[in-house]
């Protein structure tokens, strides 16, 4: 049975479309059948993270108003045939994003997809409301300061509230957290909250915690999933945390202050 | 002197079907009856009626429901013919129950569907059954247990609300607002397995985080109104 995953925040700019990027890519690379959908309408961006921004032809609104069909607008990755993409439209809005078209197309990428990843626009309004209605799991993705760790529990909240899965009294939608932008030398330091802190105020499971790094920024910039650069620490979190998603226990690298020694060893500094 | 407090009385209020807040026109067709006659609509109590309306089930729909409904200058006050999962979800959202289909007792069945003066907590408060919450309470939910105690077995985060006519307890940290005694309960109190608190209240004293005593920040506490005081004690 497919599953829906969105990646969602309720914070901007905390790292959602990265981390759709890179989950989505990780989870191909395990050859599982992989969809990563844009439902940031109107600020388009994940076709630019994953490098086909210069494919896009049709988009998510084109097939919920029925202008184009599913396969005129699935954009397949030039490096991992189990990986698609579905950008949306930089020209429309969020009004755009109709429940039941957006239902329609989803039910119609379960019978071809194993995970369809859905990332999130920001905020709590229709658009973020609509990306995260369908989830059957859910990436809360949060930086260590408090203003993300609070934009976070809101959104677990209307999670819990607001999905699909609540208003038909069905099984919660699974909740994981993964705490990016994480740097352990600032958390030493006391200028960002660590693991723990995050971890007791939010009360969901830790998936990950990705390093600040700037490999990051520079698989943004190319276009390249940062999950496909083994070398980098963050990416290698990532895929850390698509195993752990899978059920994998995965020893969590890249957190505490005394590994900082054997990661600045490894790596240069980050 | 508390049953001089208590009267009733009756009122006319108008319902509006719940399932027509979804239909598009609804709005145009109120905007215009509104228009001709401003006055008799200026803050008119509303209740909400769900008979067959199953999809209000959440304390957010409810909000939104009397935020539509208060851009047109009316006030829902209450629901009519509610589940109780649907009494649930609207008393969180502030609004009353009236019958058929409330749990309540005969004398305010007797007199609905009239709004009435909420009694005091006090008189309730052995009746109606406590409200308890197992989940955390997370950012932006509000929570109000009307006419009784609310006990919260989890934590509390910040920019949470727990309300409660009664006490109430948190067995986890509070780190959001707590306002007991709501309807007015002088003897009401907050206790919390630590307190982290944005605001304390009872009976409409209240504490915000900075005044609250920085030795009491962070251990279990109980919360009190001594002589018009909040009075915070270390348990």
């Amino acid at each position: 049975m497919a599953k829906v995953v969105v990646i969602t925040s309720g914070k901007g700019g905390v790292g959602k479309t990265t981390t759709s990027a890179a989950f989505a890519a990780g989870l191909a690379l395990r050859g599982h059948k992989t969809v990563v959908i844009d439902f940031d309408v109107g600020l388009r961006n994940l076709d630019l993270v994953m490098g086909c921004e210069r494919r896009v032809v049709f988009d998510f609104i084109n097939v919920i108003n029925g202008d184009a069909n599913l396969n005129q607008a699935l954009i397949k990755d030039k490096r991992n045939d189990n990986l698609f993409i579905f950008p949306t439209s930089q020209t429309r809005d969020k009004d755009a994003l109709k429940r039941d078209g957006v239902e329609r197309v989803l039910e119609e990428l379960k019978q071809q997809f194993d995970y369809i990843v859905c990332d999130s626009p920001a905020g709590i309004e229709h658009g973020a409301i609509t990306a995260l209605y369908f989830a059957d799991s859910a990436i809360i993705v949060t930086n260590p300061e408090v203003s993300s760790v609070r934009d976070s529990d809101r959104i677990i909240g209307i999670l819990a509230s607001r999905s699909r899965r609540a208003e038909r009294s069905e099984p919660p939608v699974e909740l994981n957290l993964l705490l990016t932008r994480y740097d352990p030398m600032r958390v030493a330091k006391g200028e960002m909250l660590t693991v723990e802190d995050v971890m007791e105020i939010l009360s969901i499971p830790l998936l990950g915690v990705i390093p600040e790094s700037e490999s990051v920024l520079r698989a943004s910039n190319t276009g390249t999933p940062v999950s496909f650069d083994e070398d980098s620490p963050a990416g290698r979190a990532y895929l850390d945390a698509v195993a752990r998603f899978m059920g994998e226990q995965r020893e969590m690298r890249f957190v505490k202050p005394e590994r900082r020694s054997f990661f600045r060893v490894l790596f240069g500094k980050a | 002197m508390a049953g001089n407090l208590v009267q009733g009385a009756l009122f006319t209020v108008m319902v509006v079907r719940a399932g027509m807040l979804r239909d598009a026109e609804f709005e145009d067709e109120l905007a215009r009856q509104i228009e001709r006659s401003p006055r008799f609509f200026q803050n008119a109590p509303v209740v909400l009626d769900l008979k067959s309306a199953e999809a209000f089930a959440t304390a957010e729909e409810f909000v939104r429901a009397r935020e539509l409904l208060r851009q047109y200058t009316l006030a829902l006050v209450g629901v009519q013919n509610a589940l109780p999962a649907q009494i649930e979800a609207a008393s969180a959202a502030g609004l009353a129950s009236f019958a058929p289909s409330a749990p309540q007792p005969s004398r305010r069945q007797a007199s609905a569907p009239t709004p009435e003066p909420a009694p005091p907590a006090a008189e309730r408060a052995s009746r109606a059954p406590t409200r308890l919450v197992t989940e955390p309470v997370r950012s932006g939910t509000q929570i109000y247990a009307r006419g009784t105690d609310l006990v919260v077995t989890a934590a509390v985060s910040p920019g949470a609300e727990l309300v409660a006519d009664g006490n109430i307890h948190v067995y986890g940290a509070l780190r959001g607002r707590a306002l007991a005694g709501a309807s007015g309960d002088a003897g009401a109190r907050i206790f919390c397995s630590r307190l982290e608190a944005e605001l304390v209240s009872i009976a409409g004293r209240y504490l915000v985080s900075e005044q609250l005593p920085q030795e009491q920040r962070g251990f279990p506490v109980e919360i009190a109104l001594v002589d018009e005081q909040l009075t915070i004690t270390r348990n």
